[in-house]
């Protein structure tokens, strides 16, 4: 963006002349270098921090190549067949371990499955339970964190010591006890579980930056001008304290998917048949030694879907800030 | 009135006659006889809890940070309010906008109470009376366009502009600022503090307030730009016929903008007068001790006046002491000083003079004391003097002529 030429407005001119001059050198030094490198100028449409940030972002090739990664993945999570003609299912012991050989790039797993497969099928658990877990938890925290910043009080004593109860349940242990007693076969009793444990960590987050972001004279400028709470809170307070809580987000997902293996290994995640990255890995780890690409195949896919989500985060919350373009 | 400041501002610092003759014209009809006050602040008072324990918080205390402010602000007059760092100056502030809620006491504008308001009719108060704030830096949202934080005050408050003329007006208040309208579509990190608060006061200009209230507006800025900033408000006070309370430490700019000024020391207003009345006859013994720590820029004169050195540190606002809150650290106090509460009023022994010692201050034991050396020993021959713009320095040379003149001829 433009060169931060406004620093030397104030410096230079001001021993030159009187303040009526310095305006008008304030206005000339910006007629040289005029509207944005945009060129919409400043006849063009009024601007706006989204439609800034969206325009930045077309351009960015991280969230260019992010979201074709993740647009991808969704894909082939709903109609996993498109690329993927075998039965993630179908097992020959015969073939248990095996490397790659034509017709299944990847090998096959330690029940003969075929490795490439699975991994196109188990896109649909993972991406599931790894975007609606975090969609959840952090809509969920981010909407109780950043009340009780912005109201404090009761509200805030109240949610801190209830974030404080949930951070004392251990995972496992908690995953144990809730998801026993679920019989469903679906994703969602994992989804649930992991929002209902993973809200207070996006909660404290989300209220320390309100909190931080509401002491700021802007907030009190818009008060002042009688702006509503609603309007403080959307159009001031969360812009400035979003960032924080997209960098934990997009880096809790990938704990989330893994989070669901950890759980579907103890038993109390997805059901047997059920297909996921997660499944896979855990069977594989026992075998790593013999053979790795058993791990390194569901491995892999997982680690480029949390890239993706990472990078994604990371080019929105950067188009978030003016001060970065 | 407006016409007078205006003249004197184009005329120069050098024009002593004119500045000396609308300066007196403005003392004699203004404030005390035209029309109301446009605010009356009365017992204005902010208590802050002290409390003790976890769960069930007992009260054993209040920082008393403003206790029993009384001022008037006259339609078109800048009210300077000066004092140390915690003395309440910042508090008064927020309460006449509205951002703290007074623990006691009545703002009235225009007869109406605005400290019990609320929902639409606070809202519609809001109106008339903005702020600008301290703080250039964080005054402005850093993720809003110049375009978004000007064009706010519509959107909060649709009816003063219809939609489509608003981007007019951002541009137009731009303009009125000193800053180019095609800045629309920046954002604030892309200026510099100055040019920042040109946005933070045409923000606070959107609405067409008939009061603003200027909270520091220039500390944080470059002594070059103060004087930039300062100039530009005194201008746009003649231009929109605004009402400015102007919050400040710094003496010297206070007086170059203020018509009236009032002194403050731990939460309440200790003299308050006319500029030449307060920096030139000061009667209260804190108002002569802050007078006579600012710099003089003459070595000779500087050599020839008095300091007074305060002793001891400001009591704290939660422990203030009894009857005159000065008394602690007043080198005239006595056991009458420690038993009643001194009344902002005229003291006793200038009630029947006619001197410009004859204003408000909080003393038993009023009396003149000249800090400021006259203006005579002050004047400083050299180029700043005969600019023809109103030169940045806000010295004093100027100003002191009709409080000189004016001791002469009574």
């Amino acid at each position: 963006m433009p060169e931060p030429q406004s620093s030397d407005g104030a410096i230079s001119p001001a021993g030159a002349g009187g303040p009526m001059d310095l305006a008008l050198e304030e206005g000339a030094s910006l007629e040289k270098n005029p509207a944005g490198p945009d060129g919409t100028g400043p006849a063009g449409k009024p601007r706006s921090l989204w439609s800034d940030a969206w325009r930045d972002l077309r351009r960015n090739p991280v969230f260019i190549i992010s979201a074709l990664v993740i647009t991808f993945l969704v894909i082939i999570s709903i109609w996993p067949s498109l690329i993927a003609s075998g039965d993630p299912l179908q097992a020959n012991l015969d073939d248990a371990q095996k490397g790659s050989e034509p017709g299944h790039p990847f090998g096959f797993d330690p029940q003969g499955r075929d490795v490439y497969t699975r991994v196109v099928y188990g896109t649909r658990t993972s991406v599931t339970v790894g975007v609606c877990a975090t969609l959840g938890v952090a809509i969920l925290g981010s909407l109780f964190g950043g009340l009780a910043g912005f109201f404090g009080g009761w509200w805030d004593s109240i949610l801190s010591r209830l974030t404080d109860v949930f951070f004392g349940i251990p995972v496992v242990l908690g995953g144990l006890v809730f998801l026993s007693v679920v019989t469903s076969s679906t994703v969602w009793p994992v989804v649930g579980f992991i929002v209902l444990l993973g809200w207070p960590q996006i909660a404290r987050i989300a209220r320390g930056s309100v909190i931080t972001a509401k002491q700021n004279d802007y907030v009190q400028a818009a008060r002042a001008l009688g702006a509503s709470n609603s309007r403080m809170m959307l159009r001031h307070i969360t812009p400035n304290a979003i960032a924080p809580v997209i960098v934990v987000a997009t880096i809790a997902l990938g704990t989330y998917i893994s989070l669901e293996a950890t759980l579907s290994y103890l038993g109390v995640g997805l059901k047997d048949p059920a297909v996921s990255w997660g499944i896979d890995i855990s069977a594989a780890s026992n075998y790593i030694r013999n053979a790795p690409h058993m791990l390194l195949w569901p491995a892999g896919a997982l680690a480029i879907t949390v890239l993706a989500f990472i990078m994604l985060g990371d080019a929105v919350r950067d188009a978030l800030d003016p001060k970065l373009r | 009135m407006h016409a007078d400041r205006d003249e004197s501002a184009g005329t120069g610092g050098g024009a002593a006659g004119s500045t000396l003759l609308s300066k007196a014209r403005e003392d004699a009809v203004t404030p005390y006889t035209e029309g109301d006050p446009i605010l009356q602040v009365r017992d204005l008072a902010k208590h802050y809890p002290l409390t003790q324990g976890i769960l069930l918080k007992r009260q054993i205390g209040a920082v008393r940070a403003v206790d029993g402010v009384d001022f008037d602000l006259y339609a078109g007059e800048t009210l300077g309010i000066v004092g140390e760092s915690g003395c309440g100056k910042s508090t008064v502030a927020k309460m006449l906008v509205h951002l703290e809620r007074p623990t006691a006491g009545a703002i009235r504008y225009k007869g109406e109470d605005i400290a019990k308001l609320s929902g639409r009719a606070l809202k519609a108060v809001r109106r008339n009376i903005q702020m600008v704030f301290q703080d250039p830096y964080t005054s402005l949202n850093p993720r809003m366009t110049v375009g978004d934080i000007i064009g706010e005050p519509y959107e909060i408050h649709p009816e003063v502009a219809p939609k489509g003329s608003r981007r007019q007006k951002v541009q137009d208040l731009l303009d009125v600022v000193g800053l180019n309208p095609e800045y629309i579509n920046r954002y604030p990190h892309q200026f510099s503090g100055g040019q920042r608060q040109r946005i933070g006061i045409a923000r606070g200009l959107a609405l067409n307030p008939e009061i603003i209230v200027a909270d520091e507006p220039v500390s944080a800025l470059d002594v070059s730009v103060q004087a930039q900033v300062v100039n530009l408000l005194d201008r746009l006070q003649a231009e929109f016929s605004l009402s400015f309370v102007f919050i400040a430490h710094d003496l010297s700019i206070v007086r170059h903008i203020s018509d009236r000024v009032g002194v403050m020391y731990l939460g309440r207003i200790v003299e308050i007068g006319s500029d030449a009345e307060i920096y030139d006859h000061p009667t209260h013994p804190y108002t002569q001790a802050l007078l006579s720590a600012v710099p003089v820029p003459d070595p000779t004169a500087r050599a020839h006046r008095e300091r007074i050195i305060l002793h001891g540190d400001v009591p704290s606002p939660a422990n203030i002491p009894s009857g005159c809150r000065f008394r602690t650290r007043c080198w005239k106090a006595q056991e009458r000083c420690a038993l009643e509460v001194p009344l902002l009023a005229v003291p006793a022994e200038f009630r029947l003079v006619d001197t410009p010692a004859r204003h408000d201050s909080a003393c038993h034991f009023a009396e003149e004391k000249r800090v400021v050396p006259p203006e005579g020993e002050l004047e400083v021959p050299g180029p700043t003097e005969p600019a023809p713009e109103k030169p940045g320095r806000t010295g004093p040379e100027t100003e002191e002529k009709p409080g000189t003149t004016e001791g002469e001829t009574s």
